[in-house]
């Protein structure tokens, strides 16, 4: 397994960029990626500056969401950031921050905050979440190595969310229970530079 | 018996076999559920201590804390919060604890309206009825059955029939109760000490809104479910989903630590903004939401004190029990049940909480086939707790038909026992006495009339055959003929078990020829039956005596290196697995260490050097039918013997279809009991299927166990033989 620690992310020290599968070597965002693939999420990876105009595409209107705070990204004037409760009730799609994303099983992390993420994120049929490309790591482990500190120092509450809502109460297995039938993942590149010297690193320890 | 028809069977079924796909992508399967295993020890141990910080860190984060010796003392603090919010509607999200403490029917009597949002809860609360499966609790009901009842009940515009039409509607009509509640309730899958965090598991999203719409929340569960850290979640998080339903992983894992930073949504107020007045609120809790933790006793402290109940605190509640009994497949959990939980792990919960009367009901179910013990995530010996439960029932049975066996049976038990378990637990006896006077024992046990007799005084069914003893037993025949082979490669004792030795001979002397034409000298010594017959009926003074009895026996030859082949399945699973709670430590570890399946130690001399190799053995080029449907033992397949068989089968040549139903439904003595042998039938049903499919219609059908051997006399026209017999030459 080759690890190393994200520039912009120092605090995460756990991250791991690869995963070893099968004696092969893949990129933690590609497993991802096609983890989110398998499970029917769909995704998006976007460079810096791109983030307003894919989710201008991706949206069902109306649309509300929460301010998502990245780097020179920022929402378009079709997601209503102040919404009211009838803005909520009325909205196709709820735009949220991620805080983490969970590669081997296509899970994003969802963090309550006091924008009203909670409801943002789960009262529409869709749910966009954003995600910086840094912030994925590989394992369900390494997952609650970050979780463990952020819960106990800022007593925060977080949803593990895989996937849309779904029953199967029913008589048959349906999408869209309580919560939204579908979910779009924004990954955000923000490690472009990294990913060519990990190149080499990967090579290294390939040898 | 009633039952509830396929709808139980198929879904549970469907449960089961996800589990075995989703744990097969799992690499640390094994070493996940030690993991987890080692956190709920722990947890256990140190609960007062772990019970002590929780209640500090909820504090600190501004909720409340209140402990429930019982379910009484619990709804009374509920409905006291709940009045005191003037509360009209409480909402909430599935929770066997709540179920358990029956808080609906308290809340309701105050006149307090309560939603449950879990559509299956849903269905169940607008049907009147209770779970029948502690994941699933609607599981029961088919997509018709539930259009009928909302079709009838709320009487839509346009009739209801899909499952997504379903759906929406529940959706719909609980989102808009959802929104004008003033409670909301959930239950806990896990509680964090460090963070107050309450972890739950679902894929609906009902429990977020549940938490998230009302200004106040209240968390119900167990005390057994805390644990000491944030990190200690990860192996939980990773098996839950898959030992249930077979999910990798459920659309939501909430890890909320209430009461939170959300802001609370104003729904009556359409146009209040969501995050209200957000200025200053910052990323610590929301001074507008209220959050009470109520954490409930309830016979679980006493249970933490109680040396074999203590293991089913460390129950997470996923159904890997419920889903992988055969029996359970077959009724349900409204039968397979006590007052709230179902299944395997319910007879501990029902125990514990509401006493050994209610466990007792449905106690017997549990056949100790042992399927279950793999399944579960956290290692509970499932079937340990049932013998227990049962040994307890029996100890404490006022029967009235003592003089029929007091005093005919040499067993260790109270007098007042049941008759029909104490018939069965002495099984030995029996036998000893069947061979003795047979065949006049078989004729008479098959007349009519002692048919009859048997089935009024014991509960035997008169339409199960009867087992037919026979006059010379395998150690008998053995001790006459003598050990035909030269030069050996060295001895072995060859265990006869009560089944082999005075019913199935012909399979011991399969076994003998087998071994000797491997270069074995066999030794059969005077050695009693392992006990399973007394065990399975909870009577485990006597299944210890026997232990006893039978490490005794065998010590010399242990200690003169001699292996110790085991032809019946059941018996070789009590070498392996229950005699650890049987013998000491260290007898156990010694006779498990040199006990083997007789196909197992005959595929390890064929692969080793130094005496004959497959060659010595029947493969199908020896004019034997080479096509064969194997049937494992279900205990068997628990101690990982079963694929030895295949494989020694598939090395001579055999092809072989493995079937992959649990159980075959006799289990023991369980397919002949009179109250059980419907459901037995039912259970081999799937078995039947298996092997009258048009591709193994016409493979010779091979076994291992003898109950398994019985029951597909009884379900299959054709013969069924042991695998030892197939590979065994003829006689020497």
């Amino acid at each position: 397994m080759v690890s190393r620690q994200s520039k912009e992310e120092s605090s995460r020290a756990f991250i791991a960029n690869s995963i070893e599968r099968d004696g092969m070597v893949t990129s933690v965002v590609g497993t991802f990626t096609s983890k989110l693939d398998e499970i029917d999420v769909a995704v998006s990876q976007i460079e810096r500056g791109e983030l307003a105009e894919t989710i201008d595409r991706v949206v069902r209107t109306p649309a509300v969401g929460v301010p998502v705070d990245v780097d020179g990204g920022s929402l378009p004037d079709v997601v209503e950031v102040e919404p009211t409760v009838d803005d909520v009730r009325a909205a196709r799609t709820g735009v949220t921050p991620a805080t983490l994303g969970i590669a081997e099983y296509g899970s994003v992390v969802l963090e309550a905050d006091p924008f009203g993420s909670e409801v943002a994120s789960l009262f529409p049929e869709l749910h966009v979440a954003v995600l910086r490309e840094s912030d994925v790591v590989g394992e369900m482990r390494e997952a609650f190595e970050w979780l463990g500190p952020r819960l106990r120092e800022d007593r925060s509450s977080e949803i593990i969310a895989t996937g849309p809502s779904a029953t199967a109460d029913m008589g048959g297995l349906v999408r869209g229970a309580h919560g939204p039938e579908a979910v779009h993942v924004i990954l955000l590149a923000d490690r472009v530079e990294e990913t060519v010297e990990r190149g080499s690193e990967t090579e290294v320890a390939d040898e | 018996m009633e039952s509830e028809g396929d709808a139980v069977g198929e879904n549970t079924r469907g449960f089961n076999q996800g589990r075995y796909d989703s744990v097969a992508k799992l690499e640390a399967y094994e070493e996940l559920k030690s993991e987890a295993r080692a956190i709920k020890e722990d947890a256990i141990e140190r609960l007062p201590e772990l019970l002590d910080e929780l209640e500090e860190t909820v504090e600190e984060n501004g909720g409340t804390v209140y402990f429930a010796d019982d379910a009484e003392d619990a709804n009374r603090y509920i409905r006291e919060v709940v009045a005191g919010k003037d509360a009209e509607r409480l909402v909430k999200s599935k929770s066997m604890t709540s179920e358990e403490i029956e808080v609906n029917e308290a809340l309701e009597a105050d006149g307090v309206e309560v939603v449950e949002t879990d559509l299956g809860e849903w269905v169940l609360q607008v049907a009147d009825e209770a779970p029948s499966h502690i994941v699933a609790p609607a599981i029961h009901k088919s997509r018709a059955e539930i259009a009928a009842l909302f079709n009838e009940v709320f009487d839509p515009e346009d009739e209801l029939e899909t499952a997504e039409e379903l759906t929406k509607f529940a959706r719909d009509r609980l989102g808009e109760l959802i929104e004008g509640a003033d409670v909301g309730m959930t239950g806990a899958n896990f509680i964090t000490a460090d963070s107050g965090t309450i972890a739950l598991v679902t894929s609906e999203g009902n429990a977020r809104k549940s938490a998230v719409v009302p200004d106040t929340h209240i968390a119900v569960s167990g005390v057994e479910k805390v644990i000491p850290r944030v990190e200690d979640l990860s192996p939980f998080v990773e098996l839950i989903g898959r030992s249930g339903t077979g999910q990798d992983i459920t659309s939501y894992i909430s890890l909320l630590t209430p009461p939170g930073a959300s802001p609370v949504p104003n729904f009556e107020d359409g146009d209040s903004a969501l995050a209200g007045d957000h200025e200053g609120i910052g990323a610590g809790a929301n001074p507008d939401r209220e959050f009470h933790l109520v954490l409930i006793d309830n016979g679980r402290l006493a249970m933490r004190q109680d040396a074999e109940l203590k293991e089913t605190l460390y129950c997470i509640r996923c159904s890997a029990c419920s889903n992988s009994c055969a029996n359970f497949q077959s009724v349900g959990g409204h039968v397979f049940g006590g007052e709230t939980y179902s299944g395997g792990i319910a007879t501990g919960w029902e125990a514990g909480i509401e006493g050994l009367d209610v466990a007792g009901g449905f106690n017997d179910l549990c056949t100790s086939c042992s399927r279950c013990v793999n399944a579960c995530p956290v290692k509970i010996d499932i079937p340990w707790i049932n013998t227990v439960v049962r040994d307890r029932i029996n100890r404490q049975a006022d029967g009235n038909a003592d003089w029929l066996v007091e005093g005919l049976v040499p067993d260790e038990e109270p007098g007042g026992m049941d008759v029909q378990k104490r018939l069965f637990g002495n099984f030995e006896t029996f036998a000893g006495l069947g061979c003795a006077l047979a065949p006049v024992s078989n004729w008479m046990a098959d007349l009519s009339v002692s048919r009859r007799l048997m089935e009024r005084v014991f509960g035997v069914d008169r339409r199960r055959e009867l087992p037919s003893f026979q006059r010379t037993t395998l150690k008998k025949w053995y001790d006459e003929r003598g050990p035909k082979v030269s030069a050996p490669r060295r001895q072995v004792v060859l265990y006869p078990d009560l089944y082999t030795n005075t019913m199935q001979v012909d399979r011991g002397k399969a076994a003998v020829r087998a071994l000797e034409a491997m270069g074995i000298q066999v030794v059969i010594p005077d050695v009693r039956s392992t006990g399973r017959a007394p065990l399975s009926q909870g009577m485990i003074a006597t299944a210890r005596e026997h232990a006893e009895d039978v490490y005794s026996g065998l010590a010399l030859h242990l200690d003169s290196d001699r292996d110790v082949v085991v032809i019946e399945p059941s018996d070789l699973a009590m070498f392996k697995s229950e005699y650890e709670k049987l013998l000491p430590e260290r007898s156990f570890r010694r006779l498990a260490e040199h006990s083997y399946d007789v196909m197992e130690y005959l595929l390890e001399l064929a692969e080793e050097d130094g005496g004959p190799g497959f060659e010595a053995l029947c493969s199908p080029d020896d004019g034997r039918s080479g096509e064969v449907a194997y049937h494992p033992n279900c205990q068997q397949k628990t101690i990982r013997k079963a694929e030895f068989t295949v494989a020694l089968l598939e090395e001579l040549g055999y092809d072989v279809v493995t079937s992959d139903v649990e159980c075959c439904g006799m289990a023991g003595s369980f397919g002949y009991k009179t109250e059980y042998y419907e459901l037995s039938m039912d259970v081999g049903e799937s078995l039947k299927g298996q092997f009258t499919a048009p591709e193994t219609r016409e493979r010779t059908v091979v076994d291992s166990g003898t109950s398994c051997h019985k029951q597909l006399e009884s379900l299959l026209p054709r013969e069924s033989r042991h695998a030892v017999e197939l590979v065994a030459p003829e006689s020497r």
